[in-house]
């Protein structure tokens, strides 16, 4: 292993995310504050409680999902793509590293960034409503894994995308929708018998339930299964990695 | 002693179909500098690529320092500084993070002293805290290398170093290649400028439609290229070549219209004075004369020109 390259690359990532700091951590500190003043004093003094749980605490997990999903995905995307877009990628190909460590560098700092926005939220949110965790290291687990699998779901988008559209796409028509549809801001339990059926099929269910779980101690669905998915799209995640990397696809022509 | 770098049946067909190299092979030693000349879409770059890893080759065995690129990379890579032809830099970085980046990615530990060193020797050290963008053409040119640099590599590939590069950085690049070599790094560099070539080099090879068709010491060239060629054009055409020109290097060509004299302008005595009064002494009329210098590029024209003839 060449633990120096994976370190390059993890502090040159990171180095990026520190010189635009302001733009890391003041929008997701803004628009958290804009979600809580929405959802949380708007609409949420009409819904007081979901499920024994004030609304404006009710929605913190699901916030701090969607912003983790996207931020991982977007740093860990563009992290990859940037170097094939303005050809510094020659040097991550002609040194001696192998996908694996190239891998972990790019992740590893995307996750980390995303890791860090997630508890930027967390801590803006404590200022707006009364919050509890039950089970911190479950909470902690979940926001970790996420930001990993999200973040190797990033780097797989920033090797496939041709183009800036491209590695907008995936962010944009399939992970936010998916994500609102999710539960972020409700509880599965709100809706019609039919709608709860079909919200089954989104994997993105699982993963705000289960972090809403290590929270407050409810879930829409059985924490062994949030804890299966999360692990299950990590797995397909690297498996995907594995064959990029055999196969140099879009690497290496 | 094997050679530093081994390239053996080489061939490279691209996803689209283009063959770029057809089966080169080609030993570089320790420690020399090599000159690739070839034109525009020769296979150059391709070959360098393939070298350094960048591309896959589809046949063929590359061995850097004894360890096969493919199967042996991280030997062989630890070996090898690439300086790309085309200026890729991360325009928002600082030239000193940068070629920091470079020396990690090789798992070297920190080593601020080399990094000033080279930064220093490349006249690069005043603007180590500039971000790439604020840096003209030649300098981004110089960061370059200095990231090759950076990691201490024992075979140096230089891609098309000098193209749009003025000629006061030129000299200070021959200048580097030169210091570099006295520390024993072996070269490779492609030009298609001859004048280079003939500069700095000790052997030049010559690549074009993905083969390589000569490599060569450059003294043996530049012998060759000492010679001259005196072309006499006669008023009637000769069917044989007289009794008294035979002794000489003389041929005859053009139907017999024209007598082409070689002669080295490196020799006490270039002999000119002897054909001439052997012309005399057969009697025959002159109309015109020539000299003609051979020079690389006339080496490289007709080696590129024959193999085009040829196919």
């Amino acid at each position: 292993m060449n633990w120096g390259a994976i370190a390059a690359i993890y502090r040159f990532e990171m180095a990026r995310f520190f010189r635009t700091l302001t733009q890391s951590f003041v929008s997701p500190v803004i628009s958290t504050s804009l979600y809580f003043v929405v959802f949380g004093a708007a609409i949420g003094s009409r819904i007081d409680e979901v499920e024994g749980v004030s609304y404006g605490a009710f929605i913190v997990p699901g916030l701090i999902m969607l912003t983790v999903m996207t931020q991982a995905i977007s740093n860990a995307s563009f992290g990859i793509y940037f170097p094939k877009f303005i050809g510094t990628i020659y040097e991550l190909l002609s040194a001696p590293v192998n996908f694996l460590e190239i891998v972990m560098g790019y992740v590893g700092a995307a996750a980390t960034k995303a890791l860090f926005i997630g508890i930027v939220i967390l801590v803006t949110s404590a200022f707006f409503v009364d919050l509890t965790i039950q089970n911190p290291l479950a909470m902690l687990a979940f926001l970790m894994l996420t930001c990993l699998s999200f973040a190797l779901l990033g780097f797989i988008i920033g090797i496939w995308a041709g183009n800036f559209e491209q590695l907008q796409l995936v962010p944009l028509l399939v992970v936010t929708p998916l994500v609102f549809l999710g539960g972020s801001f409700y509880s599965i339990s709100m809706l019609p018998p039919v709608w709860q059926t079909i919200t089954l099929f989104n994997p993105v269910v699982y993963l705000i339930s289960g972090f809403r779980w290590s929270f407050f101690g409810l879930a829409d669905v059985p924490i062994g299964l949030s804890l299966l998915a999360i692990t299950g799209f990590t797995l397909l995640c690297l498996a995907v990695i594995w064959w990029i990397f055999k196969t140099g696809w879009r690497i290496r022509t | 002693m094997a050679a530093m770098v081994e390239i053996r049946d080489l061939r490279k067909v691209y996803a689209g179909g283009f063959e770029a190299l057809k089966g080169a092979s080609l030993d570089i030693e320790e420690g020399e500098i090599l000159a690739l000349l070839g034109p525009n879409g020769a296979g150059k770059t391709t070959l360098i690529s393939t070298i350094c890893g960048i591309t896959l080759p589809t046949s063929g065995q590359i061995t850097v320092g004894g360890h096969d690129v493919v199967h042996d990379y991280r030997h062989a890579r630890n070996l090898i500084g690439l300086v790309p032809q085309e200026i890729n830099l991360e325009p928002f970085e600082k030239v000193i993070n940068t070629v920091r980046f470079s020396r990690g990615l090789f798992g070297k530990p920190r080593n601020d002293a080399l990094i000033e060193d080279v930064l220093r020797k490349l006249s690069l050290w005043d603007k180590r805290d500039a971000r790439i963008m604020e840096l003209s053409g030649g300098m981004k040119r110089r960061v370059l290398i200095a990231k090759a640099l950076s990691h201490e590599p024992r075979v140096l590939f230089l891609d098309e170093p000098t193209a749009g590069v003025d000629v006061e950085l030129r000299r200070d690049m021959w200048e580097t290649v030169a210091e570099l070599k006295r520390d024993g790094v072996t070269i490779i560099l492609t030009t298609h400028y001859i004048e280079e070539a003939e500069a700095i080099a000790d052997r030049i090879g010559v690549i074009n439609k993905g083969e390589i068709l000569l490599v060569e010491a450059k003294d043996n060239l530049m012998t060759r290229m000492g010679q001259k060629e005196l072309r006499v054009e006669l008023t009637a055409p000769l069917t044989a070549l007289p009794e008294a020109l035979a002794r000489f290097d003389v041929t005859l060509s053009d139907e017999g219209c024209t007598l082409i004299y070689s002669y080295d302008t490196s020799a006490d005595r270039s002999g000119i004075a002897q054909v001439m009064s052997a012309l005399n002494g057969a009697g025959l009329a002159v109309r015109d004369m020539q000299t003609k210098q051979n020079s690389l590029e006339d080496i490289f024209v007709g080696l590129v020109s024959d193999k085009e003839g040829a196919a």
